[in-house]
């Protein structure tokens, strides 16, 4: 009959479902067959990690929701009022809130894996971008999930984020108070980052189903980067790296798990256990931990608008890096100069962090304005120039060939202008 | 009327982004001390936090509210529900209103939280020389240094250094930050006397309420690293199969 799928699973419940619903079939194809790189290392485990991490966000956060009152008069109790009475609610809040934390630790890793290895070239710039599209929803809902708990960072941390917007020439003061819904961060501003705070990560769901359809279509890049040539070069995704992902994943927990057992305010600020006080501003006001290195691109520029637009730049130049990056070669394995280069700008990163978390003077100033110029410089400098300049070293024939054959490769060909599919 | 109030704040903000403001005196190193609750098997000296709540009642409470406690919490530290009766008996709280209308009294019950030493913030102020006492349940989750600082600001008071200009009504302590505390020394040698005979020291007393005021920021914690052992055990376990089966399922690849 027309339509119809012809099924081959042999147990007669799944046949029957997947004749007129090949969900099963689909799931055999992406998730059991699927032809994925045999030479992936443990660099590969974030992306799956990343998914558990949004899982385990989402579903603390649901029962936290339970027991939370978006309220400024109640939030902070209820949130203690988890702590402390709410059966085993301590975890609850505690995972989430370190959940948090992991989630940008995976992610940012993640992320490190493409700039080394290259995954946003040809031909996968789509999927690079609905990544880059994720860790800009990421940032907005870690932002709003922050404010919830209506402590002092929580207040001040929303108050100076918020404000930015008003360097926006002739409409920013106006679009501040339409995100406040008031003239200052108050109880419509917790209400709604509340509701936009359970709505974003179901978004997130959804554009992370369209990296992975993205990624289903182009295939995994790997740490070779070059194409998958012939069946020899990949292997099933099931059972190899179903297996290989579940040891990252144990590694991952028992990180996860020291962290929310041993040290779950570790990452946290003192102040926010002191509920909000919008008459009493703290001494420093200091975002997470993920955000530093680009509140330290914010305050580098001595200019209001400069530093926001500096600020959204450094998220805004990761889209058009496929583009920029000019080199035919996507693997730092094989690209001796920008290899350092891409450790250079995690260290100007690592700077940048570090100076967010210091006081704008002295030394601090100084070292955030070169981490920042550098961080630009790589991008839109560096990557057109040296992608014409550097000498890349040659590419193996095919990925089989130095998983198998192991030592030297003897069919080695020198780098050629960007591999078509 | 709000718009130039927050015009203002906006720049404030900016200004506070942007400007190089100058750092506050140099403080000294707050001594770490050595807790019955740090490290991973940490669990509460019950005796040292009950000897704390026995200070947070007779000393600290007549300022400091702790509004986050309920009086059955206090079996966390050990007091049997006889005691903890007893502790809330002592305090009267509002009661339900009565047949015609007329708000009543009773004593406390286990079920209801620290009663607070003062009816609201206004008054704690006007008490206090226009500083409000910080409620005490999370105080030492909401200070850096935690227990170590509660402990050193304790003893923290002496004279203010040669040409320290302290203002009235403010009390100089080391650890405090930028040193002028609105709070005088409240713990002294035997300010009180406790109950199971230890001597009342500052050092001791410094040290036990720090230990109870740990507790009260971190009620869970013993629960928390016990369940926090077993998991990492377990995940450690399963960390080696998992890597066991990774072999074996590879094994033809490599």
């Amino acid at each position: 009959m027309a339509g119809l799928h012809k099924s081959e699973f042999p147990n007669p419940v799944i046949n029957w479902i997947d004749t007129r619903m090949p969900i099963f079939t689909m799931m055999q194809k992406e998730y059991g067959s699927f032809p994925t790189p045999r030479n992936f290392n443990y660099f590969w485990n974030f992306g799956a990690l990343a998914m558990i991490n949004l899982m385990i966000m989402i579903i603390t956060g649901i029962f936290l929701a339970m027991n939370y009152t978006p309220n400024t008069e109640l939030a902070f109790d209820s949130v203690q009022r988890i702590m402390r009475d709410v059966n085993y609610g301590w975890l609850l809040r505690y995972v989430h809130q370190n959940g948090a934390s992991m989630f940008f630790i995976v992610t940012y890793i993640h992320i490190f894996r493409g700039l080394y290895y290259g995954s946003y070239k040809y031909p996968r710039e789509l999927l690079w971008m609905i990544g880059v599209v994720i860790l800009l929803v990421m940032m907005a809902t870690a932002f709003m999930g922050y404010v919830l708990p209506w402590g002092q960072m929580s207040y001040w941390g929303a108050t100076v984020i918020t404000n930015l917007f008003s360097a926006i020439p002739l409409v920013g003061d106006s679009i501040v108070t339409w995100l406040w819904g008031g003239f200052s961060v108050s109880n419509p501003t917790l209400n709604r980052f509340f509701s936009l705070h359970y709505l974003l990560p179901f978004v997130l769901v959804g554009v992370v189903f369209l990296h992975v359809v993205a990624l289903h279509i182009t295939g995994s890049n790997n740490p070779l980067g070059i194409d998958v040539k012939s069946p020899q070069d990949t292997l099933p995704f099931h059972p190899y790296y179903t297996m290989k992902d579940s040891v990252g994943m144990c590694v991952y927990l028992i990180v996860f798990a020291l962290l929310v057992f041993f040290a779950p305010n570790l990452l946290g600020d003192p102040n926010n256990f002191i509920p909000a006080n919008p008459l009493q501003t703290p001494a420093d006001i200091v975002p997470e931990w993920y955000f530093l290195p680009f509140y330290a691109i914010l305050r580098s520029v001595p200019n209001k608008l400069g530093g926001v637009i500096l600020m959204f730049g450094a998220i805004a130049v990761l889209f058009v890096l496929p583009w920029l990056d000019t080199s035919p070669v996507r693997s730092c394995k094989f690209r001796p100069i920008y290899r350092w280069l891409v450790l250079l700008l995690v260290l100007s990163m690592v700077v940048l962090g570090m100076v967010g978390a210091h006081h704008p003077e002295g030394i601090w100033v100084v070292l955030g304005r070169l981490a920042t110029a550098y961080y630009f410089a790589h991008f839109l400098v560096i990557l057109p120039i040296l992608g014409k300049l550097e000498r890349p070293m040659p590419l193996p024939e095919s990925i089989s060939k130095p998983v198998l054959g192991g030592g030297p490769i003897p069919g080695a060909i020198p780098a050629k202008p960007m591999e078509k599919a | 009327m709000m718009r130039p109030l927050r015009g203002g704040l906006a720049a404030f903000l900016v200004a506070a982004a942007f400007a190089l403001p100058a750092r506050a005196q140099e403080m000294p190193e707050i001594p770490k001390q050595s807790w019955s609750f740090s490290g991973p098997f940490g669990t509460f000296d019950l005796a040292a936090a009950q000897r704390g709540f026995q200070i947070y009642k007779e000393v600290c409470s007549n300022c400091h509210s702790m509004r986050l406690l309920h009086y059955r919490d206090l079996a966390g530290i050990g007091l049997s529900q006889d005691e903890i009766r007893a502790v809330a008996a002592a305090v009267t709280v509002p009661g339900p209103l009565d047949d015609q209308g007329a708000p009543t009294e009773r004593p406390g019950l286990p079920s209801d939280v620290f009663k607070s030493p003062f009816p609201n913030d206004k008054a704690a102020q006007a008490a206090n020389g226009g500083a409000i006492p910080p409620d005490q349940t999370l105080l030492v989750n909401a200070r850096e240094g935690g227990p170590d600082y509660i402990d050193a600001l304790m003893q923290g008071y002496t004279d203010p250094p040669e040409g320290f200009k302290l203002q009235d009504g403010l009390y100089y302590n080391k650890y405090f930050p930028g040193h002028q505390i609105r709070m005088p020394q409240m713990l002294q040698d035997d300010t009180v006397t406790y109950t199971d005979g230890t001597k009342a020291t500052l050092a001791q007393e410094a040290h036990d309420v720090a230990t109870f005021l740990m507790w009260t920021s971190n009620p869970e914690m013993v629960q928390r690293k016990q369940m926090g052992v077993h998991v990492v055990l377990y995940l450690a376990l399963l960390t080696c199969l998992t890597y066991a089966v990774k072999r074996k399922v590879w094994a033809d690849v490599h």
